[in-house]
């Protein structure tokens, strides 16, 4: 089935969900302090929001539980938003939310993840070409990390962990941690994040366990947050790319025109696509390492990132030697230096700063700071094998050594 | 009161009086706030009253703690009990103006952050929000840095303690208290120490005062960088590797720092044995350093003590010194109008090392002088061979503290050191800089 079509059949049930979250936000926001029945007593689907909203608007009773009025600016679960038919767990996407994937993805300790959007009804997007696409006010955009349980057998099975949430509100984006139930029936919003404990079959065919970390609410920021919050992976070149719908594979972008949600699309030729970091098909060594670096990397290290102190500029687009830390000095590294001068020495990973912050997983020097406790293996050596392909870059100024003062 | 009956316009401007548990279990968490404390119904009030959120000590410590700094509201207090808390993440305050976290002193109120999960930042304590104010507790064993607070105005960090309880190793985090790109910071009354790079560490920051404190056992002990304005007085910095340090590295946002006061500090037997990690810019200040200003501008150091320092009691130099490559054009790696008077120096200089100290060995003569400088200057500002009226240094009035000049310059050039003890061109006062100003602070 064509996605126009069920998005028009069923807006009025997606405007009835759009418009019960911003009432939350909106009711709960003026109301400040008064109310004392959190929406997660509500009982669950997306219609019981705005009885919830109901309830508490005729409650009498002040309790002066302010600290929970505050929590409860935000649905307290991921079956509020609708955004999936049938059991939650299937992932199945509701009229008038599209599933979609990115090119590169951030390495999240192996997770898998699955990714949704959805749009208010009648609204559209402008395509451009380099920035994240600028989506309207009461875009949700929902992102489920999940575990298959054999990587090996995609068929057996997976469980699901965490579903984060991004939220485009009239003051802005937020972004809200949902954590999976042990029976797989809902998510539950949580504010301050987890720790959960996830085992799988890896692709060697090893069995694997870490402990998946949740952001909390703050340290979503740290990733989303340059100037303003804003989602990440979104752009034209990371969308650029084929997806299995329903009814067929199909460009991504051309669908979102196709469908009436993007428009100004040009024509393909002249559209970027990110290399797919792990696909030699998709790019050269350079295409795929600075991809991966972007993607990872750049939401910090940029010169609008909460890394600009670092002066360490990785997105795909800097084309400076030394802002991609070609003999850079670091700043505040502390022990994250690994004991080497320079974040890149051209043709020598192993003496690289750079390369330390990838393959290390001691917390205070690893690099991301927070998303990640594994090592990305197969990333790093990308990155690795991209260093030592590295021409020397011109000399920098001063001679070479560190004798020290 | 029936809070029902105000106005939700009321009720928005007033906030209200929390005085329920954070959690809803909340067995282990109350408010010092009690039942007289209440809203006042009056409908003209315009000022927000704040929650105060106390944080016990337990197991949701970190999760309780952490939701009443993301539902926090401005002019909340959240205030940790008395008691040592074990933390296993970074806490973190992002965007919400006009926070206070605050313990029940420096002593009694312990963050601890030895079991802290990878994935979760390394930092004990995050800041991104105006207005911030931290007081009365101790961070300590943070994997990174123990308090980060960046693209923040107006904070304030006061009677602090930030150390790693097992010593001075590089596996100690990098920064105790690490303001960085944020303006109007006032620091004092703070203890930092063991820190595996700065324990007082003011980064990119315009208009700071650090005061008061003292700094110990760290590889620097306060060090000012990238930072233009600041003014740090009254400080005691002893047995870290350097005391204090005033550095401008290249290839960052703020690029180069000026304007910093030194004055009135108590800097003594920093002789620390360097524990930085190699490829730290710190890595490079050996062990015996007083003071070191690094290809900072307009530098006033007056009025200090300065004694013990086995290197060198006071040291000026170029970023050339360090031998490291930059490719950074609007870097300027040469220090300028320096300035440095009626300092107390004695006791220096008596075993110099790393580069500068075998440079002066080779010459034979010990001790170290108390004030050294590379002799490394900008051959393109030059007038006739010397700095400008507007550039020069001043080093005068400084009682018997011997100068040297260790002529790096040459050095870089291939030749070898023109070690020199003249200080002729540096004999003009210079005019003093201006008092760092910050509203509300005497």
């Amino acid at each position: 089935m064509k996605m126009t079509a069920t998005a028009k059949q069923n807006s009025s049930l997606q405007k009835l969900a759009f418009t019960a979250t911003l009432a939350a936000v909106l009711v709960f926001g003026l109301l400040g302090c008064r109310q004392s029945v959190p929406v997660g007593d509500a009982t669950g689907d997306g219609s019981s929001t705005s009885e919830s909203i109901v309830a508490v608007d005729a409650d009498p009773v002040p309790t002066n539980e302010s600290r929970r009025t505050r929590r409860a600016k935000y649905l307290p679960r991921l079956s509020q938003y609708a955004l999936f038919d049938g059991a939650l767990a299937n992932l199945e996407p509701a009229a008038g939310v599209l599933p979609y994937d990115v090119n590169t993805p951030l390495f999240s300790d192996y997770a898998a993840k699955h990714r949704v959007v959805r749009l208010p009804d009648g609204v559209t997007v402008a395509y451009q070409p380099t920035d994240v696409f600028d989506f309207p006010v009461g875009t949700v955009l929902a992102k489920t990390f999940y575990y298959p349980h054999d990587m090996t057998q995609p068929g057996q099975g997976r469980r699901l962990i965490e579903t984060r949430i991004m939220l485009h509100q009239p003051t802005g984006w937020i972004g809200l941690p949902y954590l999976w139930n042990d029976e797989q029936t809902d998510a539950m919003l949580s504010l301050t994040g987890g720790a959960v404990e996830v085992k799988w079959k890896h692709r060697d065919g090893r069995d694997r366990r870490n402990t998946h970390l949740v952001p909390n609410f703050n340290d979503c920021k740290r990733c989303h947050e340059n100037q303003k919050f804003e989602p990440i992976g979104p752009t034209a070149g990371n969308l650029n790319r084929d997806f299995d719908y329903t009814d067929g594979r199909e460009n991504q972008l051309r669908r979102w025109a196709e469908i009436g949600l993007l428009t100004g699309l040009p024509d393909s030729t002249q559209v970027p696509r990110f290399a797919v970091w792990n696909d030699e098909a998709t790019g050269d060594l350079n295409a795929r390492a600075r991809a991966w670096l972007d993607v990872n990397c750049a939401h910090c290290h940029s010169p609008i990132g909460p890394a600009r102190n670092s002066g360490l500029h990785l997105h795909v687009g800097v084309a400076e030697p030394y802002r991609l830390g070609v003999y850079k000095t670091p700043v505040a590294a502390g022990r994250g230096t690994g004991g080497r001068l320079y974040d890149i020495v051209p043709g020598h990973p192993d003496a690289s700063i750079l390369m330390h912050r990838l393959e290390t997983d001691h917390v205070g020097e690893m690099m991301p700071e927070i998303g990640r406790s594994l090592v990305d293996e197969e990333g790093v050596e990308l990155i690795r094998q991209w260093i030592e392909a590295m021409e020397p870059a011109a000399v920098p100024a001063t001679s070479p050594g560190s004798a020290g003062i | 009161m029936t809070l029902i009956l105000l106005s939700l316009g009321t009720l928005a401007s007033i906030g209200c009086r929390d005085h329920s548990p954070m959690a809803d279990s909340g067995a282990e968490v109350s408010t010092i706030a009690d039942a007289a404390e209440s809203v006042s119904p009056d409908a003209t009030a315009t000022i927000s009253e704040s929650i105060t959120s106390v944080i016990m000590p337990g197991p949701e410590a970190q999760a309780q703690a952490q939701e009443a700094l993301i539902t926090a509201e401005p002019g909340d207090v959240i205030e940790f009990a008395a008691g040592t808390f074990e933390f296993v993440g970074t806490l973190s305050l992002d965007g919400i103006a006009g926070i206070t976290i605050r313990g029940q002193g420096i002593d009694d109120t312990i963050l601890n952050f030895t079991g802290q999960r990878k994935g979760s930042g390394g930092e004990g304590l995050m800041v991104k929000a105006d207005r911030f104010t931290i007081e009365d507790l101790t961070i300590q064993n943070t994997p990174g840095d123990a308090i980060k607070i960046s693209d923040s105005n107006e904070v304030t960090i006061r009677r602090i303690r930030t150390w790693w309880s097992e010593g001075p190793s590089e596996q100690n985090g990098a920064y105790g208290i690490y303001p960085v790109m944020c303006s109007n910071v006032l620091i004092e009354h703070c203890v930092a120490e063991c820190a595996s790079d700065a324990g007082i560490y003011v980064g990119q920051t315009r208009q700071t005062i650090v005061r008061h404190n003292r700094a110990m056992r760290n590889v620097a002990g306060i060090e000012i960088e990238n930072t233009i304005g600041a003014d740090v007085y009254e400080n005691e910095a002893t047995n870290n590797t350097g005391g204090i340090l005033v550095f401008s590295l290249p290839g960052l946002q703020l690029k180069n720092g000026s304007h910093t006061r030194v004055f009135k500090n108590r800097l003594f037997d920093n002789n620390h044995p360097n524990f930085a990690h190699e490829g730290a810019m710190v890595a490079t200040v050996p062990a015996g350093t007083g003071l070191m200003i690094m290809a900072n501008d307009h530098v006033e150091v007056f009025e200090n003590d300065i004694h013990g320092n086995k290197t060198a009691n006071c040291a000026v130099v170029s970023f050339l010194a360090t031998q490291r490559k930059f490719d950074d054009p609007q870097y300027d790696p040469y220090p300028e109008a320096i300035h440095i008077h009626d300092n107390r120096m004695s006791d220096g200089g008596k075993d110099p090392q790393g580069v500068f100290g075998d440079i002066y060995k080779q010459a034979g003569k010990l001790p170290m002088p108390d004030i050294v400088v590379d002799g490394v200057l900008d051959p393109a500002k030059l007038v006739d061979g010397k700095l400008p009226d507007t550039l020069a240094w001043g080093i005068v009035n400084n009682g018997d503290a011997t100068f040297v000049n260790l002529g790096l310059a040459a050095m870089l050039q291939g030749k070898g050191a023109e070690i020199s003890d003249d200080s002729g061109d540096y004999a003009a006062a210079r005019d003093p800089l201006a008092a760092i100003v910050l509203s509300g602070v005497e």
